[in-house]
């Protein structure tokens, strides 16, 4: 492979030859996304013509417009909003106890317990979304924001991240507290919460972006227009309207963004979860 | 430290810590996992509530009997071996890309990473818009080289392609982080004194950055394993299993078969025979990597 050479690479040849590639790599990232948001700036009599027009010509909001009037994509904007951030606070909650507990209270059968909860990350989702969604009718909980919410609530894999968050803090901190007869959740509300905010933030954004891109569990337990979260609308947009890609675009682009400018404003944490995502293995 | 209170208020504790956590998993994770296993065993339709009977092996027979099984796994294999080299491949070049001192390098991380924190459904779309055979820019491109592009989506020998390719843009930036974080774990010394020693640029490579890669390299290959076989969100937004069957994927079956043909216990079961392959296949390269990893 020609990459195999880059570390040497100082020589003026060399450095044009890693831009074209860095060029024509990055466009192939970068034209698909453009041409999403140039189809959602369309009028419909634009959209649907060979040769392509890459700029819109006139540009209009037209189809924007029209999704929040004719289709509740405004309520699922908000039912998105509520539900990830309802799901984030939660998981920052249960996982940041839960973690405690295993990285602190060293109790007796805890590397057991814990060893149950990363066998669970193993589990796919399939193998218990029927029974999940038996379980939801037995509660009453289909069609509704807790049945949405709730399952996702409870995280393995924002306890682990937590945990090994946890043990690099150094326990000296802690024994000092301890021996003005501070109780543990004294030390784990202001040692060693305060102590972990990166690892924290990690788990917020990512979490926060778990939820919102979510679409099997939203696909089975939301039935009505008015609950549902943007992509389970966007993909009903669909079916609908098959034709008008440029309303389809436009509903594209609005459930996006959001994630576009989640990462602008916190790129290092987000990236951060990914890689703890990848090495839990 | 803990343990120098009594016990009893200690226990205290752990309960008052770990409980919100695992009653929530174990209500919302384990329960519906053992149901699950359970229901493999029965016969149930949710619309039909008397009809929840005993059927003892009778889903498992008719797993291994049911074409549409066997030409779903096949789908899901076939996704699987054009997916995971291309995306390994693409994934470790782009992170050695972003590993030079470019400029615009943050720009261009940015511009990988933008496919993998945007939601399936999304780029599912805009990709079927892209491969649209009339209006699409894909077959538009092609066009511009002398090529008549296929009708990709509604062709039965295109449509799992498309599927894999858009897959590999989507997930590239994720693999590349994974890599990009162990490729900035490596110490520049070991390259320098390579250099010293005369080492050229793939010797370096093959010595130095390859195996200090391979621990990555590894975790990577089962991650995008586990995750292939569970591919759907993709499926069922571009093709629905189609066309003619032709992207028809284990958990597309899955969804079908509680979802729709309301066979909850047959549906159960398929998802069991993932899990299983998933934990064979996790298994065996646990096993494997010892021939071929190293750990520093």
């Amino acid at each position: 492979m020609t990459e195999s050479r880059l570390h040497e690479l100082n020589k003026p040849l060399g450095k044009v030859l890693l831009y074209i590639l860095l060029i024509v790599s990055g466009a192939v990232m970068i034209v698909p996304f453009a041409w999403m948001a140039s189809t959602s700036l369309k009028s419909g009599e634009y959209v649907l013509t060979m040769p392509p027009q890459w700029i819109p010509d006139p540009a209009t909001l037209d189809s924007y417009r029209r999704l929040f009037e004719l289709y509740p994509i405004g309520r699922m904007l908000l039912n998105s909003l509520f539900v990830a951030g309802l799901t984030t606070l939660g998981q920052l909650i249960t996982c940041s106890m839960a973690a405690y507990a295993f990285a602190r209270l060293k109790f007796r059968g805890h590397n057991m317990v814990f060893f149950l909860y990363l066998a669970t990350l193993m589990v796919p989702f399939q193998v218990t979304i029927t029974p999940l969604f038996i379980l939801m009718r037995i509660f009453g909980w289909i069609n509704t924001y807790q049945g949405l919410i709730l399952p996702g609530v409870f995280s393995a894999f924002g306890t682990f991240l937590l945990r090994q968050a946890f043990m690099t803090i150094p326990t000296e901190y802690e024994e000092a507290a301890y021996m003005d007869g501070a109780s543990p959740l004294t030390i784990f509300m202001q040692i060693i919460l305060p102590l972990s905010k990166p690892a924290l933030a990690t788990l917020s954004v990512f979490a926060f972006m778990g939820s919102w891109n979510s679409f099997m569990w939203p696909l089975f337990i939301v039935r009505e227009e008015t609950l549902m979260t943007l992509p389970v609308g966007l993909a009903t947009l669909q079916g609908r309207w098959l034709t008008e890609w440029n309303l389809v675009m436009a509903g594209a682009v609005i459930t996006v963004l959001p994630m576009l400018l989640l990462y602008l404003v916190a790129q290092k944490y987000l990236i951060q979860g990914y890689v703890m995502s990848g090495l839990k293995g | 430290m803990i343990a120098q209170r009594r016990p009893v208020q200690k226990y205290l504790w752990v309960g008052f810590f770990l409980f919100p956590s695992l009653a929530g998993l174990l209500v919302f994770l384990i329960t519906p996992m053992l149901a699950s296993l359970a229901l493999t065993f029965y016969e149930w339709d949710p619309l039909i509530p008397t009809h929840f009977t005993f059927v003892g092996m009778e889903n498992y027979l008719t797993l291994i009997k049911d074409a549409d099984f066997w030409s779903a796994l096949g789908h899901t294999l076939y996704f699987i071996i054009g997916y995971i080299p291309l995306v390994l491949v693409t994934g470790l070049a782009v992170a050695l890309l972003m590993n030079q001192k470019l400029i615009g390098r943050t720009f261009f991380r940015g511009a990988f990473f933008m496919p993998v924190i945007s939601a399936w459904v999304a780029v599912a779309l805009m990709w079927t818009w892209i491969f649209n055979p009339k209006f699409g820019i894909v077959n538009y491109l092609l066009g511009l080289i002398g090529i008549t592009g296929p009708a990709w989506l509604y062709d039965p020998n295109w449509a799992m392609p498309a599927i894999i390719l858009t897959s590999v843009w989507k997930d590239t930036g994720f693999i590349m982080v994974l890599f990009l974080s162990s490729l900035q774990s490596i110490p520049q010394e070991y390259y320098e004194a390579a250099s010293l020693d005369g080492a050229n640029g793939w010797a370096k490579f093959r010595y130095i950055t390859l195996p200090l890669l391979s621990p990555t390299l590894f975790f990577t290959l089962i991650i995008s394993l586990i995750n292939s076989f569970q591919v759907f969100d993709q499926v069922w937004i571009m093709t629905q299993g189609g066309p003619a069957g032709s992207t028809s994927v284990l958990v597309e079956q899955i969804v079908n078969n509680s979802f729709r043909y309301g066979r909850m216990g047959y549906a159960a079961t398929l998802s069991w025979v993932l899990f299983l392959i998933v934990f064979v296949v996790t298994m065996i390269q646990t096993r494997m990597q010892k021939n071929w990893v190293t750990y520093d």
